[in-house]
């Protein structure tokens, strides 16, 4: 098979991320040179013990954390598993939890099947959203039982960007004596997080979001907090995840942590006024086109713009002939019959949802690639319109 | 991503013939913007009988544009019989093949083809004289066959693929089946054995749980005064909202749990989970 990057315009980086050049030279040497294996004896391997000692704190600092509060997993969706199975076996008595509609697959999928993962009957609430995609705290509170285990929400959502209130979501769940888990995949490195401050018991995060390599995450686990290992093995992570350590890619991560407390700053601002350039750029130029999300309780790189009366697999393939990538909500991208469960739970209309394109930008992108898509995209729209038979002129 | 070839990839970017003749002597309109995809073909028709233009617009994914775009570069400068003998099979040939998820986009052009030309004779359309089968997307029977018989399909799924039939609420797939085995009777080798259970899909799953409501649970809840509405359907979880006197019921919860769950787990699927909306 053929591959090629060249000059392409990454915007689709809720999806995965580049790894970072920095981050790729501070791997390398433990994929070449340096591959002890870190629980070993000898001076060889216990040096690589040193180095994931390192990441471990780096990761820590980011998201203000103690070292010992940081377990690595292979992924972010095994962080999220990990979270919620712990709880429910620490409470077993306990068979209630509640999360959101919102959910991604990792965590809306595992509670659709507790039930035969626990051999024990569960009760799922999932909070409503609203139009702009925002939970009701009111609801959140009533839905809140001396039966619920565990709260688990997303700190921030992969579709939209939409940021739910999290700080105050885990200090109403602590009051009640529940555990508060929170998915923030989409929100480390793009947002700040000081866990010192919250009362968050599990959090998820996953390495190749935050332009480290895919294949690496994160439980944070909060000291004091009772926890269930989901890979019992070795003793590695202190028994709370066996199975030898995915060493580059933990020291990557450790890494990109450090480069994304640094570019913290740009992505709240430069990446943050290049996103909202391109957004109402779109959506000044083309008619009938409209933001998925809240406009200001949001990712400061993500942006979900539904163009009516045309489907979202022609929109994606066009701009591929650019080179331009992104991502959307509608059914035939997925294969599936319907469009996303994320737009569908906001009440975006179908043909608006069928539509939606999602662009994620990072630190990465510049002023001439938004330049370039303002430029090409009301294009694409109109030449998909001109065909469509429901398009009947602005 | 979708495997397209080169040939719908190129069609797909540059469209020909988009748009709708002048005056058009014949006019095929099928599909919805609720079904996903949906495709107008005109064409224009001289004295001879020869199709000397055609258009078309078409909403939907690359491979539904570009199998229109085919279609209408295959019948321009075609007698209307040669045209009419034009099979779904024939356009994804064209184009060199379509992944088998997408094969019903040529039906639809084959469909508009039909259509258009039966529009000119000022003819209803046999098709639509046959009875409907699949409720959902409208297809009828004699559809169906004609897909098993051009197509060689053996499988329900394969029937789906190509005709979208059975792809909604999935009530169908019995009767399906039954005209499946029907018109390959005698064919050799006509059918695998034993079809793995389809998983249901949401639409499927809709159908089903509105069933369930209408003949089940309303009834009850009338009777109390109360009803109950269907939100929406996302994987395994349902919402519902209770209206009437069941709304300030302060029992709501019971009756969505003993009542409403445990009904739609008996009838419908035992993993649904229920939560009100
Ligand atoms: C919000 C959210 N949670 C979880 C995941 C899963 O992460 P991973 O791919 O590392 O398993 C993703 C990635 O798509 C995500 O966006």
């Amino acid at each position: 098979m053929e591959l090629h990057n060249d000059a392409v315009i990454y915007m689709d980086n809720n999806a995965t991320t580049r790894i970072a050049p920095e981050v790729l030279e501070t791997m390398m040497p433990f994929l070449a040179d340096y591959y002890g294996n870190p629980s070993s004896m000898h001076t060889f391997g216990g040096q690589v013990g040193h180095a994931l000692a390192k990441a471990r704190d780096q990761v820590a600092n980011l998201i203000g954390a103690e070292p010992e509060e940081i377990t690595f997993t292979s992924c972010g969706t095994e962080s999220d598993s990990t979270a919620i199975l712990s709880a429910l076996q620490t409470y077993p008595e306990k068979r209630h939890i509640v999360t959101t509609r919102v959910e991604h697959p990792a965590v809306k999928n595992l509670c659709e099947n507790l039930d035969r993962l626990t051999g024990h009957k569960h009760r799922v609430t999932r909070l409503k959203v609203d139009a702009d995609g925002m939970l009701d705290l009111g609801e959140y509170e009533e839905a809140l039982t001396d039966d619920t285990a565990i709260v688990s929400v997303m700190w921030a959502n992969n579709e939209t960007g939409v940021i739910f209130p999290v700080a105050e979501m885990a200090k109403m769940a602590k009051e009640r004596g529940i555990l508060f888990h929170t998915d923030a995949v989409q929100a480390v490195g793009k947002v700040p997080i000081n866990l010192k401050d919250l009362e968050v018991d599990f959090l998820s995060l996953s390495g190749h979001k935050l332009h480290a390599p895919k294949g690496v995450g994160v439980l944070y686990v909060r000291r004091g907090t009772m926890f269930v290992p989901f890979l019992t093995g070795g003793h590695q992570e202190k028994g709370r995840r066996g199975g030898t350590e995915n060493v580059a890619s933990i020291i990557a991560l450790g890494k990109a942590c450090d480069l994304a407390a640094e570019r913290m700053d740009d992505e709240n601002t430069r990446v943050r006024a290049l996103r909202d350039k391109l957004e109402e750029g779109l959506l000044a130029a083309v008619p009938r086109s409209m933001r998925n999300g809240h406009q200001t309780e949001r990712l400061p790189n993500t942006s979900n713009i539904s163009f009516e009366f045309v489907e979202g697999e022609a929109i994606l393939l066009h701009m591929n002939r650019y080179n331009i990538c992104a991502s959307s909500g509608s059914a035939c991208t997925s294969g599936s019959l319907e469009p996303s469960h994320v737009l569908r739970a906001m009440g975006v209309p179908f043909t608006a949802a069928h539509g939606s394109i999602r662009f994620s930008l990072s630190s990465y992108n510049t002023e001439a690639e938004i330049d370039f898509v303002l430029a090409k995209m009301p294009g694409i729209i109109e030449s998909l319109r001109q065909m469509s038979p429901f398009w009947k002129g602005n | 991503m979708w495997e397209y070839t080169d040939l719908v990839k190129e069609h797909f970017l540059n469209p020909r013939n988009v748009g709708e003749v002048e005056q058009a002597d014949g006019t095929g309109d099928v599909g919805s913007l609720a079904c996903g995809d949906a495709l107008k073909l005109t064409i224009k028709v001289d004295d001879k009988g020869i199709i000397t233009d055609a258009k078309f617009k078409t909403f939907g994914c690359a491979s539904a544009i570009a199998s229109s775009s085919a279609l209408t570069e295959m019948v321009k400068g075609m007698s209307l019989d040669e045209a009419s003998k034009i099979t779904n099979e024939d356009i994804a040939d064209y184009l060199g093949g379509l992944p088998k998820e997408k094969m019903h986009c040529s039906v639809m052009g084959r469909e508009a083809l039909e259509a258009a030309i039966a529009d000119y004779r000022g003819l209803t359309l046999p098709m639509a004289e046959g009875e409907i089968v699949c409720e959902c997307f409208g297809v009828t029977d004699l559809e169906i066959i004609r897909a098993i018989n051009e197509s060689n399909l053996r499988s329900v799924e394969e029937i789906t693929n190509f005709t979208k039939a059975g792809g909604g609420c999935g009530k169908c797939e019995d009767k399906l089946r039954e005209i499946l085995q029907r018109t390959v009777e005698g064919k050799l080798e006509w059918i695998k054995p034993m079809e793995k259970p389809k998983k249901m899909t949401t639409l499927q799953k809709i159908k089903k749980i509105e069933d369930v409501l209408e003949r089940e649970i309303r009834p009850g809840l009338r009777k109390d005064g109360g009803d109950i509405e269907l939100i929406d359907v996302d994987g395994d979880f349902v919402s519902v909202s209770l209206r009437g006197a069941c709304k300030s019921c302060a029992k709501s919860q019971t009756t969505i749990k003993e009542y409403v769950e445990k009904k739609l787990r008996e009838l419908v699927l035992d993993t649904l989970i229920v939560e009100e909306n």
